[in-house]
């Protein structure tokens, strides 16, 4: 065993020591086995239901958009590659988040001498993967379907992984500060339904107002960087929308490390 | 002067450290409120109420209470998972309104709920919580397999635990719990839907656990049979107060030498039969089951004239027991039915 013992400073002089607390990356390396390992038992809701979905709506918008204008295909195909992430890694992540809290599952991570921020980060990671075969799918179909090119298929192993961090952030949050687990899974579904609406559609065709919101999704972020690698990819708008995203990233995960610590406190 | 004025100073210090080296939870004054309610038909509820404890090191001690008594709210405290309003919490020598989070650094907590598990395999459960308790890899692999063989859960270790039973689901929690050895095991009705076998295995893991590391187990209950099989002592808990605290045995003294005579009636039993007239009186009734407490002699007299009688025709079954912790609990003033007899 690799426990070092420690003392606390706030303890008397006969105070039992503690034991080592768990370090960061153990922690966070854990949580994130565990819940990969989740793919055995829930592989139909964290993986196909989200690419059915995605390909549903490529179907449904294949006879819908201008099929001769290249920004309406790609923004379909991105759009919907992009879904993916956030079904999984805002709305699932948050309906799980939501349910952890309600039924105080959390106490178990809480009683343990893990860190937030493992425990957080960890989860959050593991659903931002889960998300990854399904994008890779989606974006192929959608290729296949609406004749664009598979050679910068590569760049979707930066756009889900940073798009997925934001939006998990996002969904984290939702989870952990809903003051009840219906208000998650309303938060996450409305958080998916926006990412779904604002993706899809190409960005020149929406009203002034509703580009405005687009413009707060972190979503609509990794969609315009998949978007750059099309046709002749603009890698510098590609680098600039992935920045976004793991600013918000960075920034959602901190807001849910502290709204988990809220949560220990009771 | 000088010299005896040191020794009577020192020796206060003294008694106290042993004292504290025997302790392992100091409780006192805790005191917990929750508002629920909204707005207007808003209400407190004092779920804990000035509880003052002392828990020794290595006993099995137990909190026995009917639901809504506090005994998780309670737990939770001494877990360091929910914050008193007001009093204190010690845990082997650390403050715990201080520091919550030393807690998790000395106890293993076995809470109601599995939610954080239930996807996983048992197997990586338990090895996922060793490692959550700062294991290394080979280390938690080990302690993995070690408490799996103990509590007999080897078939088992592949299957996520959302796929097992209520009691091997239990079981498995049991394992989590029990991985990393910490020296305080705080166990919130750990053997709930488990089958004799595996409760048998829950205890003798609790048992060596005891017997070779001096660990301490804190127990929630509403099982009085398990109660005072397993415990050292208990405190009776409610409506948020510890309305007694004593050995099992110590307890059931209390309530002296009554004795508890429970009838059950296949149909109506004969009024006029004067024994039946007498238990009807002071019987409590649930169902077809009369339950009485008094003593010994009255009992057997009574029970001797209902089975030898036209009563006998509609008796379906008797039992004459000396008192259990239920017993206790009722006659302390406990107001609520609730315990379980099974």
């Amino acid at each position: 065993m690799s426990q070092t013992l420690g003392r606390s400073s706030a303890a008397g002089s006969d105070a039992e020591p503690l034991a080592a607390a768990t370090p960061l990356w153990a922690g966070l390396a854990a949580v994130y086995r565990a819940q990969l390992s989740r793919v055995r038992v829930s592989r139909v809701p964290l993986l196909f239901v989200a690419v059915f979905q995605s390909v549903g709506i490529m179907i449904l918008m294949r006879g819908v958009v201008d099929t001769g204008s290249d920004s309406a295909r790609e923004a379909v195909v991105a759009g919907s590659s992009v879904l993916v992430v956030a079904f999984v890694a805002l709305n699932l992540l948050a309906q799980h988040f939501g349910a952890l809290r309600a039924a105080n599952a959390l106490d178990y991570y809480l009683t343990l001498p893990v860190r937030p921020a493992a425990v957080v980060l960890g989860i959050a990671a593991a659903y931002a993967s889960f998300t990854l075969p399904g994008a890779v799918v989606t974006a192929v179909i959608g290729a296949l379907m609406f004749q664009l090119p598979l050679a910068n298929l590569w760049a979707l192993l930066l756009v889900v992984p940073l798009s997925g961090a934001a939006l998990a952030g996002v969904g984290a949050v939702c989870g952990l500060l809903s003051p009840r687990q219906e208000l998650a899974t309303l938060l996450g579904q409305l958080g998916m339904s926006a990412a779904l609406l604002l993706g899809i559609i190409p960005a020149d065709r929406m009203p002034m107002v509703v580009e405005w919101g687009r413009d707060v999704l972190p979503s609509s972020y990794g969609v315009d960087a998949f978007i750059a690698t099309y046709g002749t990819p603009d890698w510098a708008a590609f680098g600039a929308d992935l920045a976004v995203c793991a600013a918000v990233g960075v920034a959602m995960l901190s807001l849910a490390t502290w709204a988990f610590r809220r949560t220990a406190r009771g | 002067m000088a010299i005896v004025g040191a020794t009577a100073a020192a020796a206060p210090d003294a008694a106290a450290s042993r004292v504290s080296a025997r302790t392992c939870y100091r409780v006192a004054g805790l005191t917990k409120t929750y508002r629920t309610g909204r707005r207007r038909a808003r209400v407190e509820v004092r779920a804990n109420d000035a509880i003052d404890l002392d828990v020794r090191r290595g006993e099995i001690f137990g909190l026995l209470g009917p639901n809504g008594a506090g005994k998780s709210t309670l737990v939770r405290q001494l877990t360091g998972l929910l914050r008193p309003d007001a009093g204190t919490v010690e845990l082997l020598g650390h403050d715990l309104v201080k520091r919550p989070d030393a807690a998790a650094r000395l106890v293993a907590y076995l809470g109601q709920d599995s939610g954080a598990l239930d996807e996983l395999t048992v197997g990586l459960a338990v090895e996922t919580t060793a490692r959550l308790r700062a294991l290394d890899p080979a280390a938690a692999r080990a302690a993995r397999d070690a408490v799996i063989e103990e509590l007999g859960l080897g078939e088992l270790a592949e299957r996520p635990l959302k796929k097992l039973s209520g009691g091997q689901r239990r079981l498995a929690c049991v394992a989590a719990a029990l991985v990393g050895d910490r020296p305080v095991l705080v166990l919130d009705e750990p053997t709930t839907g488990m089958d004799p076998v595996a409760r048998r295995a829950v205890w003798s893991a609790i048992d060596r656990r005891r017997a070779e590391h001096g660990t301490t187990v804190v127990l929630v209950t509403h099982n009085v049979i398990e109660a005072e099989t397993v415990l050292d002592r208990v405190a009776v808990l409610d409506e948020g107060r510890v309305i007694a605290c004593d050995t099992p045995g110590g307890l059931k003294a209390l309530v002296g030498d009554e004795v508890r005579l429970d009838l059950v009636w296949r149909t109506d039993p004969p009024q006029d039969d004067p024994a039946v007239a007498r238990l009807a009186c002071e019987a409590v009734r649930t169902g077809r089951r009369w339950t009485t407490r008094m003593d010994p002699g009255t009992a057997r007299e009574l029970l001797a004239a209902v089975t030898s009688g036209p009563a006998f025709d509609t008796l379906d079954d008797f039992t004459l027991s000396t008192p259990s912790l239920e017993d206790v609990y009722l006659a302390l003033g406990g107001r609520h039915e609730g315990l379980v007899k099974g």
